[in-house]
């Protein structure tokens, strides 16, 4: 897992799930502020069937904020919603996931929240499976 | 110990209360453009590669990730550049001519001609120079024109390169001069005379 996923995971997650398993964690870091939590809106982008032109496809609120551990590691947090607890645990954990604690936080918070993550995708897929319809074109009877 | 030092150079040195502090450095901003000669103080901000609290705070508060920033060779580093970046997400550009905002001691902003004037439809796209001064006084030359009661003096880097921008008008650029914390204005309707000239 690099650091590309476990920002992505962290700025999809829901607050109270990474709220918990933080929690778990039960680590309490002395840290500092580089930018306080703050609220605002980007601009998503999409390209029609993954590979066309980039498109805007809405605003959405995103929470961002940095701050930096005691022993000089910088973490950073790019979450979406406006929950600004949600984006300083999502900077802690980045914060020491570049220290020693990296294996525990991995195990204590990233892995169950992709595995999370994942159960949740899946039971939206297998719902939105339930629904699917099968077309068929039937043999045309003008030859 | 990388990380270390970046973090104290880089992405320390912002506001502290950014909505106060940065309604309190675009409000000096403003009044110093409304009333050139004007100096005015402003504080909360300090870039790091020795760029005053004044170009600092004003750098904070005018540049966003729409307005490229052009760094004169006086100023240009690379914690600067990442500074600007990590507060402002501002783009450095590699030439004066695509800047909006410049940033440098007068030599190395000099020669004028390269920066964008604006064009006769839309004059406001044109840059602003943000000029790091040794000092900064009323004295020297003499400024009228709007937002000056009778006449204003300002300690400018030369005169003629000013009298030429105000020929351009309603084109040509603006100008901040900094200071320490102090700064001060020039906009391009302000009419520059050389204190010999003026009886």
């Amino acid at each position: 897992m690099d650091r590309k996923v476990w920002m992505g995971l962290l700025a999809r997650a829901p607050a109270e799930v990474l709220d918990g398993l933080w929690r778990g964690l039960g680590l309490v870091p002395a840290y500092r502020w580089l930018r306080a939590p703050e609220v605002g809106g980007v601009m998503v982008q999409g390209r029609a069937g993954g590979t066309g032109a980039p498109f805007n496809l809405g605003e959405m609120t995103v929470t961002r904020c940095a701050l930096a551990l005691e022993g000089g590691a910088v973490g950073h947090a790019y979450v979406q919603g406006r929950d600004k607890r949600q984006a300083e645990q999502a900077a802690l954990v980045d914060a020491l996931m570049q220290g020693p604690e990296a294996g525990r936080v991995r195990a204590a918070v990233l892995e169950p929240l992709a595995a999370e993550m994942e159960a949740r995708a899946g039971l939206r897929a297998a719902k939105a499976a339930a629904t699917k319809v099968e077309f068929f074109t039937l043999v045309r009877g003008d030859d | 110990m990388d990380d270390a030092v970046m973090t104290d150079a880089v992405m320390t040195g912002g506001f502290s209360d950014p909505s106060i502090q940065s309604a309190w450095g675009f409000r000096a901003a403003m009044m110093a453009m409304a009333r050139p000669g004007d100096i005015l103080a402003v504080s909360g901000a300090q870039a790091p590669g020795g760029g005053s609290v004044a170009a600092s705070v004003l750098l904070l508060v005018l540049c966003d990730p729409e307005t490229p920033v052009w760094l004169a060779r006086s100023h240009d580093s690379a914690d600067l550049r990442r500074w600007i970046a990590f507060h402002t997400g501002a783009p450095v550009v590699a030439t004066r001519g695509e800047a909006v905002f410049a940033l440098g001691a007068w030599d190395s902003l000099v020669p004028l001609d390269g920066y964008r004037i604006g064009t006769a439809e839309y004059p406001d796209r044109s840059a602003t120079l943000i000029v790091e001064m040794g000092a900064l006084q009323g004295a020297g030359a003499v400024l009228t024109g709007p937002g000056i009661a009778d006449r204003a003096r300002l300690t400018l880097p030369e005169v003629a390169a000013f009298r030429a921008n105000r020929a351009l008008f309603p084109l040509g650029l603006d100008f901040f001069f900094t200071s320490g914390d102090r700064l001060a204005a020039l906009p391009r309707s302000t009419v520059v005379a050389d204190p010999a000239e003026v009886v």
